[in-house]
């Protein structure tokens, strides 16, 4: 049965044993979709992320906080496996997505990536148009009709929010858009591709407050569908949009829980450390 | 105190400002120089006339610029037409698919390809290339060529520029922000889909500009061509052709121009023509790349 109260938990503070834990398995992947087993990371032999074990939860937002150099943003990047991309990096490890080891030699890096919508930063429109933007993704996958393309880039501007604001020039250049549009530009962009996770690397940290309201409004609308791991570096963002929240401090996860638990109650001393601002 | 930190910083801004100025004079002196050289015979013979014409007489007072114009622009268009595709797959191998190992092993190779002097190119043309082409390749098009030809200079000249545009491509692409191309990657697209629809994309005014830079080297570029196109006064008409660029023109004739005043005045508006056909191109490419970067927002 999957406890409701602790969907997060650190292995080694999980009840059952090792054994009982291999034997359920694929029990465990369907009820959650994107889980880490003894994950670690090494950066030029630095030991970056240090055994993470986490069960993220379906269609619900998880945030992932802690103070700066915690390893968040190197956790996101297990994800995707975009540390393919950095040959110092070296995952051990496994991230299971959907059933599947992704860190497995027979899993296909572009597959997973299909499966994970990933929001930077900083957002970084492609040197093109806001439609070719929105019609990247499809395109690149093998999408050649003009008209399932006409209407994926309708339906995902309509669904960010920016259809009505940019329907007179989806045609011109997408640099040329607000920062907060552009933000919800790559949401489009990265959700035309249909995948089954959304990723934040502090997507907000960017944007003024009003841009940040409409992403984090669609945060809490995208996780009717898809399963939402955020990394945040204000609490208040994870109070008010997080399901769950996972607490990293030097590379490893020292709590988590769901947000009111985590908020209200949390059991380490760290935790109420970081909660009541004496570092952060 | 403050005062003479106020005059320090003046002296320095004008200082600098001055030195700037003095390298636009120099440009202009340049070429008022060459011009006034040039004079007597652009009276003599009209502007037209010696550039339009084909003959190439000094002797008979015939001066036709053509052959070494059209010479000039044909062996710096084989070379770009050589080196530009050579070079962008290398560099975009380096850049985005090479680890940083090999990057660094491949640096110091290209660094010093670039320093090797010009007159090397020149004998290695003549003892690789002319031969080359002499037996292996043009047999295949035409009965017979000495292999001093047009194709010979334009490929010393792909060799020579290679290394200059590899290193000034991979810095291009380097420019190009990690983010963007990661943006790509993370929609699942493969490192070649990336290559193309962003990488070269967001670089394309940067490649321009790396074209001029090499095309205006290679107009310029004289004892390696020299050494290998045969330098025959004839409108170059096939790839295998002895041609004669006016880089070649001018350091071949220069020493003996001294009895003839008409014909020093030729060589002093071979010259000329050769500065003014860097500056257009430069002017002319760099509108394009306004052009470019306004209509395909880059």
């Amino acid at each position: 049965m999957r406890t409701a109260n602790f969907p997060l938990e650190i292995t080694q503070e999980l009840l059952f044993s090792k054994a009982l834990h291999e034997g359920v398995i694929n029990r465990q992947t369907q009820n959650y979709s994107l889980q880490t087993d003894k994950l670690n990371v090494f950066i030029d032999n630095q030991h970056i992320l240090k055994d993470i074990d986490l069960r993220i939860p379906e269609k619900s937002i998880t945030c992932i906080i802690g103070p700066s150099g915690c390893g968040k943003s190197t956790l996101l990047k297990t994800f995707n496996r975009m540390h393919d991309e950095t040959p110092e990096v070296k995952v051990t490890g496994r991230v299971v997505v959907d059933g599947l080891n992704i860190y497995d030699s027979k899993t296909n890096v572009i597959d997973t990536r299909k499966k994970m919508g990933l929001l930077a930063q900083r957002p970084c429109p492609l040197p093109m148009s806001i439609y070719d933007n929105v019609a990247f993704g499809p395109k690149i996958h093998g999408l050649r009709k003009r008209k399932s393309l006409n209407q994926m880039v309708i339906q995902y501007l309509q669904y960010v929010g920016l259809w009505e604001e940019v329907k007179g020039r989806i045609r011109t250049p997408a640099s040329r858009l607000s920062i907060g549009q552009q933000q919800r530009l790559c949401l489009a962009r990265g959700l035309a591709v249909e995948p089954h996770f959304i990723l934040g690397d502090e997507a907000t940290s960017a944007l003024d407050p009003i841009s940040t309201k409409k992403i984090e409004e669609l945060f809490l609308k995208l996780k009717e569908k898809y399963t939402v791991v955020l990394v945040t570096h204000t609490l208040r963002q994870a109070r008010r949009i997080a399901d769950y929240v996972v607490f990293m401090y030097m590379g490893k996860v020292i709590e988590a829980g769901t947000t009111e638990q985590f908020f209200n109650h949390p059991t380490k001393q760290l935790t109420k450390e970081y909660l009541s601002g004496s570092f952060s | 105190m403050k005062q003479i930190r106020a005059i320090k910083e003046r002296t320095a801004r004008y200082v600098m400002l001055g030195l700037a100025i003095f390298a636009l004079v120099l440009l202009v002196v340049i070429g008022i120089s060459l011009l006034i050289k040039a004079l007597p015979i652009i009276r003599e013979k009209g502007m037209i006339t010696l550039l339009t014409s084909s003959d190439w007489r000094p002797l008979k007072n015939e001066f036709g610029f053509l052959p070494f114009i059209l010479s000039t622009l044909y062996v710096s268009l084989i070379a770009i037409a050589i080196a530009l595709p050579l070079s962008l797959l290398a560099s975009v191998y380096l850049n985005t698919y090479a680890s940083g190992k090999v990057r660094k092993m491949f640096q110091p190779f290209i660094d010093v390809l670039s320093g090797i002097p010009s007159v090397i190119y020149g004998v290695w043309g003549t003892l690789a290339i002319v031969p080359l082409i002499a037996n292996h390749i043009a047999p295949h098009f035409i009965e017979f060529s000495s292999g001093y030809s047009m194709l010979a200079g334009g490929v010393v000249l792909a060799v020579m520029i290679l290394p200059l545009l590899i290193s000034i491509l991979v810095e291009v692409f380097q420019s190009i922000p990690r983010e963007m191309t990661d943006a790509s990657l993370q929609l699942g697209a493969t490192k070649w889909q990336t290559v193309k629809q962003v990488l070269l994309r967001k670089s394309f005014p940067g490649i321009m500009a790396a074209v001029v830079l090499s095309v205006s080297r290679a107009f310029g570029e004289t004892i390696a061509v020299l050494m290998v196109c045969g330098n025959i006064t004839q409108m170059p008409s096939g790839l295998f052709d002895a041609c004669y660029p006016l880089p070649a023109l001018i350091a071949n004739n220069y020493g003996e121009m001294m009895s003839m005043p008409s014909y020093e005045s030729a060589l002093m508006l071979a010259a000329f023509l050769l500065f003014i056909i860097v500056l257009v191109f430069n002017a002319l490419s760099r509108l394009t790349l306004v052009q470019i970067e306004r209509r395909y927002h880059l």
